[in-house]
């Protein structure tokens, strides 16, 4: 196998990444939306919170895109 | 009349060269005015007229100083929420901050293509955001050795840690501190970067679509139109919450130099 061909197999594996990713976020936001359900009162208070979550969980999907993006423009 | 199928490059828009085709001379030094730079200006211009039209100090405040302060607001009650009242003299480095990363990423997702020009985010490139970073990294432990001494070394070790694991706890609190200019950065950085890849991805295939005939313009072309106007709001919501964000962790990140846990 070429090492072009490898790289753009592991761009593609490395986008699996972002889709774990993207449950990772779902889960943040999921969790929120159920407890504010139950609670509206407190959700507001808890808002910073949610966006510290939601920043972590999509910096790690984001690294696996700069992988991707690494994999076929720069090596 | 149907145009060869382009390969679409959606690296392209990221380029920066410097303005009107070469470098400026100023005294002797080669300076590059680039289009980076040019957009920088444009921020900071756009951000000086807003901030210039709400400083009428209207007692009762018409809409665009009502939109000022929204703002100023929401940054205020944002560091007195995490760092308390200590947070006031930080209050205009991160008010700073966050309307200059908003205002550039909301200036990136412009159509000013209608007028024939190409808009430029600033923020996607890690050059810029890792130096936003940087500077907000630095004050962190500026402001942390000044007010503690070495006692800031006290944060890598939280309380009622059993003593044999403390070299081991040390290391990985410190890895996970110095950590965080890197994360600050590449977050913008790659948040930005992905979202314009993938609008020009789906530019590319309305083009493409348009240009190969009536039945790829029903198939292809309209639904990837209607898809790029959703992705437009997403990442016009993504512009916010990423600006947000990294005001957010600057001034938790500040709570943790000022007050060590």
């Amino acid at each position: 196998m070429d090492a072009e061909a490898a790289k753009l197999i592991g761009a593609g594996l490395a986008a699996i990444g972002v889709g774990m990713a993207a449950l990772g976020v779902g889960n943040v936001f999921g969790s929120f939306l159920e407890s504010a359900l139950r609670n509206p009162a407190a959700a507001d208070g808890q808002q910073g919170r949610l966006f510290i979550g939601f920043a972590a969980a999509e910096l790690l999907g984001l690294l696996a895109f700069v992988v991707a993006m690494i994999l076929l423009f720069v090596a | 009349m149907a145009a060869e199928s382009g390969k679409i490059d959606p690296m392209h828009q990221f380029l920066i060269e410097p303005m009107f085709g070469k470098d400026w001379v100023i005294a002797g030094h080669s300076i590059a005015f680039t289009n980076s730079a040019m957009w920088m200006v444009i921020t900071l211009g756009v951000l000086w007229l807003f901030m210039l039209g709400g400083m009428k100090r209207e007692l009762i405040p018409g809409r665009w100083q009502a939109a000022v302060e929204g703002f100023t607001g929401f940054i205020s009650n944002m560091m007195q929420a995490n760092i308390g009242p200590e947070g006031k003299k930080f209050t205009p480095y991160v008010f700073s901050l966050f309307m200059f990363i908003l205002i550039a990423n909301i200036l990136g997702m412009m159509p000013v293509g209608v007028f024939g020009l190409h808009p430029f985010t600033v923020t996607s490139h890690l050059t810029v955001t890792g130096v936003l970073a940087v500077l907000s990294f630095a004050i962190v432990l500026i402001v942390g050795f000044w007010r503690h001494g070495f006692h800031f070394f006290s944060l890598f070790i939280p309380h009622g840690t059993p003593g044999y694991m403390i070299p081991l706890i040390f290391l990985i609190e410190l890895f996970s501190f110095l950590i965080r200019p890197f994360s600050l950065g590449l977050r913008l950085f790659v948040a930005m970067t992905a979202g314009h890849i993938l609008m020009k991805v789906l530019a590319g295939f309305v083009i493409n679509g348009l240009n190969a005939g009536a039945l790829t313009i029903a198939i292809v072309t309209i639904p990837s139109f209607i898809l790029m106007i959703g992705i437009t709001l997403l990442e016009l919501l993504v512009c916010a919450i990423q600006a947000y964000v990294f005001a957010l962790l600057t001034s938790l990140y500040l709570n943790d130099a000022i007050h060590l846990h």
